[in-house]
Order: C-alpha cells, then sequence, then structure tokens
C-alpha cells in the first residue's frame, strides 16, 4: 500500500506540457478547462485573502488530485471562514467548498455522527470531523489532513477498501447454532448479556482505530481493532452458541490476530463511538488462551 | 456492461431487504448505491420499529391506527398488508441477531410511540437504525451478494413508449464516483429503485446530506407519476442549530415539553388534551410552531424539551444516545437541563406510485423505502412505522422483482387509474425549462433491451462529459436558494402565496440550472460533479411537493393550509398525482382505497 507523504510539499513544479499528436477534442476542452481551474483558484485565493471577517477561522486543508495539473503534488490550501457557534469542522469544510473552491473533496453525509463517513486527520488526531465541535480545538489553525496510513485517492478522501477487507475476513454475521422452532419465537438473550455486547455493536466502521494503530501500520495483514472488535461482537453473544464462539476465536488466534495487538491503546483514544476496543482485545487474548488450554 | 437479474439501487433499509429477498429467490442481485452500505441514511434512525408481537395485540389495531394517524389519505391494502407481515420481518431480525433492547424474559423490548394504541415499538436503544442497517449488511454479506458501491445511479433504462404503462426498464445507468467511468448496469428481470429520503429540498431537515431525492426524479422523469408528495412530515424534536433528530422516543418514556413560560403547552394551550407530549407529530409540531409564533417561544425559535425527571438510570438504559446528541450538536448536557428543539423536515410520505409488490407502472421498475409510495402512510406517517415499511415492502419488491409468483396487486398505478384531472394554476409554467432533455432515453420503442441501455449510456456519457467540459455556475448557489424558498415556503404552515413564490423561486433555479457546470474538471471522486447532478434531481422534488400543496385545498394530516382550516372529506380523500409528460407536469386525482380484502375503514376525526 503506497501511502503519500502529508507533508508540507515545495512549490508545485509545472510540469512540460506532455501533448501528444492525437488530443481528443474531449481531452483537449478538458485540458482547457483545467487550466481556467487553475487560473480561477488563483483568482479565488487573492480574493480570499482580502476578506475579513469579525470572527474566523483558519482551515489548513490537504490537497491532492493525481489527475489535475497542478494538484498532483500534494499541497495544503489555507481556507478563512466565519465562525460561529456550535460549528463543526465538517461545516467549516462544507463552507470551504461551497463559497471557495468546489472541487474540495471530502467524504460526508449524516453529520451527526452515525454514517462513518467523516473520519480525517484533524489537529494530528483521528476524529469525525461532524462531531468536532471548532470552540473545543486549541491553538488558530485547523489543520485537515486525510486518515494516515490510507492511500489517498483525491484530497481528504482515502480507499477504504483494505479496512472493508479486514471487516470482511472475521465473518461479520451473525450465525446462530440453532433457531428457536416456533419462527415468531424470538430467541432469548439476558439484558446482561446484551450489555456485554452493548459497545461492541456501535462501530460505524469509520476507521478511524486502524489508521491511528502503529500495528496496523506496519503489518498489512494485522486485523485491526475495528475487526477484532466485530468478532468480538459474535464471539460473546449468547445466542450464538459454542461451536460458532469456537470457529470465531480460531479466527482472531491466527498469526495476525489478536496476539498483534501490543495494548497501545490508541485505537481506543481515537474512537468516536467509545467502544473500548483495547479490552475487548484483551479478552478475546484470555478467551482464546482458555480455549486452548481446553484442546491441548 | 454489467449485467444481473435484479439491480437494487440504494442499500438502505430497503435496499438491503430487497437485495436478500430477492436472492433467497435465486436471483442473480447486484446492490447499486452511492455511499457504502453501511453509510445509508438508515444508520439514522433512533427510536424504533413497529409490529404488533405481544399479547394483547394483533395486526388489526397497527392496521387501524396507521389508518387513522394517515388522516385516511392511506390504501387500506397497503396498510393491512404492512400491519400483517410486518411481526415476521421484525422477528426475522431478531433471528439475523440484531441487537434489541431486552425485557427481563430476554424477549425484546417495546415502548409506546406517538399515535399508537399499544406500546409495540421495538428498539435497540435510541440507535435502532444503525443497528437494523448493519444487521442487514451482515447478512448481505453473508450470502456474498454483489455490492457495487460509491456508483452514483444517474438515469434508467426505459423505452420511450408514448404511454408510460407501455415502457420498460432495462437497467440503469452508473457514474463510478472513484474513476469517473459511465456504466451500463443491465437488469434481466427488474429494477428496484430504494433511493431514500429527499429532505435536502429543505434546508432544515434531519437527513443526510445524500437524501437528495434522486430516486423520485428519475422515475418521474421516466414517466412513473409521483403521488402525495405534498405530504411532508416535520418532525417537532430536531435540534435548532443542525436539524440533527432527538428521537420520539424521549417523548415516548416520558419526556415533556416546554415554552418560555415554562408551561406545558400540550396540555396548557389544548392542543392535545388526551395524549400530549405523545400526539401525532403534525400536531406538536404546529403547536410548537404556534407558541413561538405566539411570543412564548425561546429565543423566539424553540422550545424545550426535557427528560431530567426520567433519572439518570433510565436515560442511560434507554435514550443514551440521545445525551450524545445534545451534547456533541448543541452543547448541552441532557440529565442537567432541559434540550432545545424545533420542527425540521423529517420524511417524504409521498414518492414513486407503486403497487403493494413495489411495481410501477413500467414493466420492471419497482420502488421500495422511503423512495416509494405505496401509500401506506398517506397523510401522516406515524413513528416507527418507516422501518417495518423498509422491511416490508423491501421484501415484497425483491421476490416480485425476482419473479416470485404473488397475487396480483390491488393497489392499480399508472396515467390510467386517473380519476378526474387536477385544477391548479400555478404562478410559472412548471416542468422542464428545455423540455425533453433527459427524461426517457431510448431511440424509438421497439429497440432490444442492450440497445435501450447502450443509448442511455451515450446520453449519460454526454451529460456527464459536457457538465465537466463546460464553464457555467457553481450549482450550490442555485441548490440553497431551493431549500430556503422550501423551508420559507413550504413548511409546517402553508398559504397560497407562499407556495406561488416557492414555485416562482422554483422556475428561477431551474432556468439557472440551465447554466450550471462543473468547476472541478477531474474524473477522480469528483462530489462536485454528483453534487450538481443531485441539485437537478432536488429541483423536481421541490416543485412536485409544491405544486402538490397548492392544489390540495384542505388541511389534513401534515399539509396544513392557511386558508383552508377544515379536512374536507367529501372532495379530498383521493391522492394527488404528478405525472411529468415529457417535461410537463401533469396533475390529476386517484381515489384512496379504504377498502381491503381483511377490512373497510370509516373516516373518523383525528383526536388526540
Ligand atoms: C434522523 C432520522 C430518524 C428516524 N427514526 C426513525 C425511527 O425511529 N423509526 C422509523 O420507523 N423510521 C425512522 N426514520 C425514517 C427511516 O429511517 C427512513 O425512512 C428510512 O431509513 C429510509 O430508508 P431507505 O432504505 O428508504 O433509504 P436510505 O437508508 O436513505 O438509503 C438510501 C440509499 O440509496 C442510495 N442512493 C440514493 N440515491 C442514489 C443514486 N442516485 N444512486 C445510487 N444510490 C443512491 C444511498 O446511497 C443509500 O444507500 C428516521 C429518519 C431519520 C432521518
Ligand atoms: S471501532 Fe470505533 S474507531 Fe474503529 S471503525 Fe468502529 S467506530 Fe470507528
Ligand atoms: S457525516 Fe456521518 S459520521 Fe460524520
Amino acid at each position: 500500500m503506497s501511502t503519500i507523504e502529508q507533508q508540507e510539499p515545495d512549490e508545485t513544479e509545472t510540469e512540460t506540457e506532455t501533448e501528444t499528436a492525437v488530443e481528443s477534442p474531449g481531452d483537449r476542452r478538458r485540458r482547457e478547462k483545467a487550466d481556467r481551474a487553475v487560473e480561477d483558484e488563483a483568482r479565488r485565493e487573492t480574493e480570499e485573502a482580502a476578506d475579513e471577517f469579525d470572527e474566523a477561522v483558519d482551515l489548513k486543508v490537504f490537497r491532492y488530485d493525481p489527475e489535475v495539473q497542478g494538484k498532483e503534488e500534494p499541497r495544503f490550501d489555507d481556507f478563512t471562514v466565519p465562525f460561529h457557534k456550535g460549528m463543526t469542522v465538517l461545516d467549516a469544510l462544507i463552507y470551504s467548498r461551497d463559497h471557495y473552491d468546489s472541487s474540495l473533496t471530502f467524504r460526508h453525509s449524516c453529520r451527526q455522527a452515525v454514517c462513518g463517513s467523516d473520519a480525517l486527520f484533524i489537529n494530528g488526531r483521528q476524529r469525525l470531523a461532524c462531531k468536532t465541535q471548532i470552540a473545543d480545538l486549541d491553538g488558530d489553525t485547523i489543520r485537515v489532513e486525510p486518515l494516515p496510513h490510507q492511500e489517498v485517492v483525491k484530497d481528504l478522501v482515502v480507499d477504504m477498501e483494505h479496512f472493508y477487507e479486514q471487516m470482511h475476513a472475521v465473518e461479520p454475521y451473525f450465525d446462530a447454532d440453532e433457531l428457536p422452532d416456533d419462527e415468531m419465537e424470538e430467541q432469548r438473550q439476558s439484558r446482561e448479556n446484551r450489555e456485554k455486547i452493548k459497545m461492541s455493536t456501535r462501530c460505524i466502521w469509520c476507521g478511524a482505530c486502524m489508521s491511528s494503530c502503529n500495528i496496523a501500520a506496519g503489518d498489512n495483514e494485522y486485523l485491526g481493532p475495528a475487526a477484532i472488535n466485530k468478532a468480538y461482537r459474535f464471539a460473546m453473544d449468547e445466542r450464538e452458541g459454542e461451536n460458532r464462539k469456537q470457529e470465531r476465536l480460531r479466527i482472531v488466534e491466527q498469526e495476525h490476530g489478536v496476539w498483534r495487538c501490543q495494548t497501545q491503546f490508541s485505537c481506543t483514544e481515537v474512537c468516536p463511538k467509545d467502544i473500548p476496543l483495547t479490552e475487548h482485545i484483551q479478552e478475546l487474548k484470555r478467551e482464546s488462551v482458555k480455549n486452548n488450554l481446553k484442546f491441548w | 456492461m454489467y449485467e444481473h437479474d435484479v439491480i437494487v439501487v440504494g442499500a438502505g433499509g430497503a435496499g438491503l431487504r430487497a437485495a436478500i429477498a430477492a436472492h433467497e429467490e435465486g436471483a442473480d442481485v447486484a446492490l447499486v448505491t452511492k455511499l457504502h452500505p453501511v453509510r445509508s441514511h438508515t444508520g439514522a434512525a433512533e427510536g424504533g420499529i413497529n409490529a404488533a408481537l405481544r399479547d394483547g395485540d394483533d395486526w388489526e389495531l397497527h392496521a387501524y391506527d396507521t389508518m387513522k394517524g394517515s388522516d385516511y389519505l392511506g390504501d387500506a391494502p397497503a396498510i393491512d398488508v404492512f400491519a400483517q407481515d410486518a411481526p415476521e420481518e421484525v422477528v426475522q431480525l431478531e433471528h439475523w441477531g440484531m441487537p434489541f433492547s431486552r425485557e427481563d424474559d430476554g424477549r425484546a423490548s417495546q415502548r409506546p410511540f406517538g399515535g399508537m394504541s399499544f406500546p409495540r415499538t421495538t428498539y435497540a436503544g435510541a440507535e435502532t437504525g444503525h443497528h437494523l442497517l448493519h444487521t442487514m449488511y451482515e447478512q448481505v454479506v453473508k450470502r456474498g451478494i454483489e455490492v457495487y458501491d460509491e456508483w452514483y445511479v444517474t438515469n434508467l433504462a426505459v423505452t420511450d413508449h408514448d404511454d408510460p404503462e407501455d415502457r420498460e426498464c432495462h437497467g440503469a445507468v452508473a457514474y463510478e464516483i472513484a474513476t469517473g467511468n459511465v456504466e451500463g448496469f443491465r437488469a434481466n428481470d427488474g429494477v428496484i429503485l430504494a433511493t431514500g429520503g429527499l429532505g435536502q429540498a429543505f434546508d432544515h431537515t434531519t437527513n443526510a446530506v445524500a437524501n437528495t431525492g434522486d430516486g423520485c426524479a428519475m422515475a418521474y422523469r421516466a414517466g412513473v407519476p409521483l403521488e402525495d408528495m405534498e405530504m411532508i412530515q416535520f418532525h417537532p424534536t430536531t435540534l435548532p442549530s443542525t436539524g440533527v433528530l432527538i428521537s420520539e422516543g424521549v417523548r415516548g418514556e416520558g419526556g415533556i415539553l416546554y415554552n418560555d413560560d415554562e408551561e406545558r403547552f400540550m396540555f396548557e394551550y389544548g392542543y392535545a388534551n388526551n395524549d400530549g407530549e405523545l400526539a401525532s407529530r403534525d400536531v406538536v409540531s404546529r403547536a410548537e410552531l404556534t407558541e413561538v409564533n405566539n411570543g412564548r417561544g425561546i429565543e423566539d425559535e424553540y422550545v424545550h424539551l426535557d427528560m431530567r425527571h426520567l433519572g439518570e438510570e433510565r436515560i442511560l438504559d434507554r435514550l443514551e444516545n440521545i445525551l450524545h446528541l445534545a451534547e456533541d450538536f448543541e452543547g448541552v448536557d441532557g440529565l442537567d437541563e432541559p434540550m432545545p428543539v424545533k420542527p425540521g423536515q423529517h420524511y417524504a410520505m409521498g414518492g414513486i406510485e407503486c403497487d403493494e409488490n413495489g411495481h410501477t407502472c413500467i414493466d420492471g421498475l419497482y420502488a421500495a423505502g422511503e423512495t416509494a409510495c405505496v401509500s401506506l402512510h398517506g397523510a401522516n406517517r406515524l413513528g416507527g412505522n418507516a422501518l417495518p415499511e423498509l422491511l416490508v415492502f423491501g421484501a415484497r419488491a425483491g421476490r416480485h422483482a425476482a419473479g416470485a409468483d404473488m397475487k396480483d396487486a390491488e393497489i392499480a398505478t399508472g396515467p390510467s387509474a386517473q380519476s378526474e384531472p387536477g385544477d391548479v394554476e400555478p404562478p410559472v409554467e412548471p416542468g422542464a425549462v428545455d423540455a425533453g432533455s433527459d427524461d426517457v432515453a431510448a431511440d424509438g420503442a421497439a429497440v432490444e433491451p442492450d440497445e435501450v441501455l447502450e443509448h442511455t449510456v451515450r446520453r449519460e456519457r454526454e451529460r456527464v462529459e459536457s457538465l465537466l467540459e463546460e464553464d457555467g455556475i457553481n450549482h450550490a448557489e442555485v441548490r440553497s436558494d431551493v431549500q430556503e424558498t422550501m423551508t420559507e415556503n413550504v413548511n409546517v404552515f402553508r398559504e397560497e402565496d407562499n407556495l406561488r413564490q416557492a414555485l416562482r423561486d422554483i422556475r428561477r433555479g431551474r432556468e439557472r440550472y440551465q447554466d450550471v457546470a462543473v468547476a472541478d474538471p477531474s474524473r477522480t471522486y469528483n462530489t462536485d460533479l454528483i453534487h450538481t447532478m443531485e441539485t437537478r434531481n432536488i429541483l423536481d422534488v421541490a416543485e412536485a411537493i409544491t405544486l402538490g400543496a397548492l392544489a390540495r385545498e384542505e388541511f389534513r394530516g401534515a399539509h396544513w393550509r392557511a386558508e383552508f382550516q377544515e379536512r374536507r372529506d367529501e372532495e379530498w380523500i383521493k391522492h394527488t398525482m404528478l405525472a411529468w409528460d415529457g417535461g410537463t407536469p401533469n396533475l390529476y386525482y386517484k381515489p384512496v382505497l379504504l377498502e381491503s380484502q381483511w377490512k373497510e375503514y370509516e373516516p373518523k376525526e383525528r383526536s388526540y
């Protein structure tokens, strides 16, 4: 997995035009449009600098687009956004996009911390942009970058494929040994058992934990905190039954599973849903030890 | 080109359920969705899911409450099927592992909800939708159903027969967001639209940014009528600054509404002497705004919702998520202070006209979930009825599209079900400014399915090219103007002059939209392009909502009109229908079905 260095980039070099003899009319129009976009942006930046707000926040946003001339080298753009109480980092990004540069690209949808699409690296920490109040951040400038250790697709958008693959690897679906005979009868689950798995079921697949984990950064095959937490969610659900639990433990016991975790707690610290990830990983370690004792 | 038996557009609750059902019938199914499935807005549902599961309750009571709640604008065949199928669907969710809140005996808990005569709302804390969405996505993973995520569907491949009822849908065209590829998806058996809500037509909404009414607009332009679009539900408890929803569960558990004088106004001003805070959503929304308009609102904007008296333990057990929402999005600690709330756009009761199997008047085209209107909710949806709707009608659409043998539908669809022509005089010409730009796309009616699809792909590629290549204005202004006029003029309280103003503003939006172009020329993850195409859809649904509201001269359910303060049953127990007709919206009415094969309903006054 290639990780783009997210450092303050040098002045953008202007590449020599690599014009091919057979440029289609569409390509030409797009190239012309790209040139215009660069000019427009330069103009906007000057206008922006002239804008004065009573109270404002300064955003420093990571930019990169492999396809557009002038943006294929990573860099940071500055946006000045009027501030009002209750404003989140997501609001500021939306404002910047709608008022300054409509090509600014980031994922978002629910605005209420449930869809998990806007996990970003904000002032050096993984957070959901929609859940981060600007007033709660220290410093005059807010630095917004894509999640570290993931491949950047464009601007703040990272490739989530690897994260999804790890989630899928733990067989993330309920699989009861047996169901009640009567189709209309619910399976019984005690309140205590629901309480036990409750926190683990809150994961919104945002990827913040994985991005904060040193082990995951060094070992591409490591299942990672979110996937292990998903395994915990099912292994601990009393409705699934003992057989399935054994299989689930076997999945997390593998070489790149729970034993890789070095209890650094970084995942637990950044999880926007306050899931005690490290604790869940530890508990699965204990279970798998017990499990092995039983068989050997 | 990709090819499957059934193509499901959208992977929220409705789409996932439809895909599972079609898969179980043996069809090769694919989900095509502009977000990854777990990002769908179903995940935001909080309060719960209704089904008659317990002794003392039965489907007939649930059906009766639903019909009464709908203010007699729901169709009995849809309501009865819904109430009958809901328990099985909810128990099935439980069998799929959904982590419901539990009673002492280990069964799923149920709680009271507005407009329900029995505590039949099953829930998982105050994050029911999150668990439902994830549980169903897990089942999709288990079955290995193919998912094309982050593919934006731009149009349907429908033949251009003159009469929409002769048209056929052969697939859909989608834009791969990561790469900019425009590709055809051929559906051998059917396309199911499950694209969710249209809240983005308004600027104060509980809906996600992705809820732009794409399915409604695409079906509409392909010739399927939109039904009862004026029926927009406003939720009485949304946070003033963001529109984030505070679940009805709070009132279900005993939360109380106060005005600025600390009066419990639902009782003290007589808005709902029987049910108080638990009256139906339209009643509570109007009560709050009346308080605000009469100078008893807090900061002239909102009222207070108080749950402190419920006690920390109960709040943490059942409403914990609400504490987080109030804290994160309003900076209020719900354990210590009351929460500020006001009404916000929440749900579209109307949508794509379809029958109880999800089928539209176009052969091979189905709809399910919030984008559809089987006519279950009529003029007012009861809280907790949308999630079971996704399951019941998602499953039926999936089975039917996969060819499972089902009885003929009782609900007739299509312009021929027309009963009487509508009569509305908009102040400006509604519809396409450049008519015919992107409705049905085929060249002649008798072509091969693949050609219909290829033709549509070509047209969509051209559309994308020109948006990317040309210069023009940014869509964002057009979008925010429409959202503002809708919130200003087509809100909880509606008056003729305002509705006319909204139509003028929308028309202006359409004219300006002709000049939009995408500033970002990139083929990689071009969200600017997606938002620009969505804005076109917002214009169409906003106009349909406003036209319907102007035409309906009565007060029914969520639809309040200043000039008409009564429900007028003799004239208005009928569905507002709007057909695109090549760019010229044609308004007509179709009768409401108050009778099904099981029951007959007699309109009664709604009192709470
Ligand atoms: C905050 C909130 C709380 C709610 N609480 C409750 C509750 O407690 N109980 C209840 O019964 N109901 C509740 N509702 C209503 C209910 O949640 C929704 O009506 C329901 O979830 C909608 O589901 P859906 O599957 O139709 O759409 P969604 O879940 O919105 O899914 C739409 C899908 O379509 C896709 N899509 C859209 N357009 C396109 C396109 N052009 N191309 C490709 N894909 C597309 C999206 O990616 C998404 O996957 C609530 C609603 C909100 C907003
Ligand atoms: S465990 Fe927490 S941080 Fe990790 S993906 Fe889930 S919600 Fe995000
Ligand atoms: S926008 Fe959905 S989690 Fe932030």
